[in-house]
């Protein structure tokens, strides 16, 4: 199974859904789509859902953190929410708690970051 | 009181980003025989990619045209699985091993591949020589299927 991507513009925010399996075959794919999003969108703040993931290794986390860098540069934030399980201990052992703010689902998330839903 | 348990494969297929899915599925395809929780299964398919995108990027840098080898075994109620390259080798296993280190920065890698596989499965071991290739074995015991043997 591959790696979905869906991308959404709310206000300031970029909205990005993912679904399958994140691996560093498809986290190829994920940096080049969300790199030209954050950069064509002007936004100021991502959603990450992983709501409907069904596999993550740490080149997950590899690009996950990528991208927190690249909206952080702009001064902005990233919330990631819906994250199952085996991502909940993918994140316990790197350490991503500490840098990246988790949420329940893209409603708080969204509301985290000030974006009205 | 339930036969001792013993069946092996092994698998060789090139070294592109795309046989990284292929891999963990025929693997945990394999494992499921010992009847694994959904967390055991999660954790087989995690090693099995971090061992063979390790193999693929740092092993063969890339390249398209190496081997990666997998044995698996199952003895009983444990799995002992094997990732091996014939690529360029790692100098410094220990480095290598330590969390959050990555000799690819560029990449966005995590660095976090042998923290996983050390965490996720009873014992790691690394063999590795420069120029020749590198071998991860890694033994894990599945617990779901105690509860059948006893």
């Amino acid at each position: 199974m591959s790696l979905q991507i869906d991308v959404e513009y709310k206000r300031q925010a970029l909205i990005v859904r993912l679904s399958g399996e994140l691996d560093h075959h498809s986290a190829q794919t994920v940096k080049a789509t969300l790199e030209e999003a954050i950069e064509r969108g002007r936004v100021h703040h991502i959603v990450l859902s992983l709501k409907d993931l069904s596999f993550m290794d740490s080149s997950g986390l590899g690009v996950i953190l990528g991208r927190y860098r690249q909206i952080a540069n702009r001064g902005g934030k990233m919330v990631v929410c819906d994250i199952n399980q085996a991502v909940h201990r993918l994140f316990e052992l790197s350490g991503m708690f500490k840098i990246v703010q988790v949420e329940d689902d893209e409603r708080s998330a969204l509301s985290r970051l000030g974006v009205v839903s | 009181m339930a036969g001792r348990k013993h069946n092996q494969m092994s698998l060789t297929f090139a070294s592109k980003s795309e046989n990284e899915s292929f891999a963990r599925v025929a693997v945990a395809a394999f494992v499921s025989q010992l009847d694994p929780t959904v967390e055991e299964l999660t954790d087989i398919k995690t090693v099995v990619s971090e061992a063979v995108t390790n193999a693929i990027i740092h092993g063969y840098d890339g390249r398209e045209d190496g081997l990666v080898h997998i044995d698996t075994r199952i003895e009983d109620d444990t799995v002992y699985l094997t990732v091996r390259d014939d690529g360029r080798g790692i100098e410094d296993v220990e480095t290598a091993r330590q969390p959050l280190y990555t000799s690819k920065p560029e990449l966005e890698r995590s660095g976090m591949g042998f923290t996983i596989m050390e965490n996720f499965m009873d014992e790691v071991e690394v063999e590795s020589r420069p120029g020749q290739g590198t071998i991860v074995r890694m033994r894990k015991r599945i617990e779901s299927t105690n509860a059948i043997l006893n």
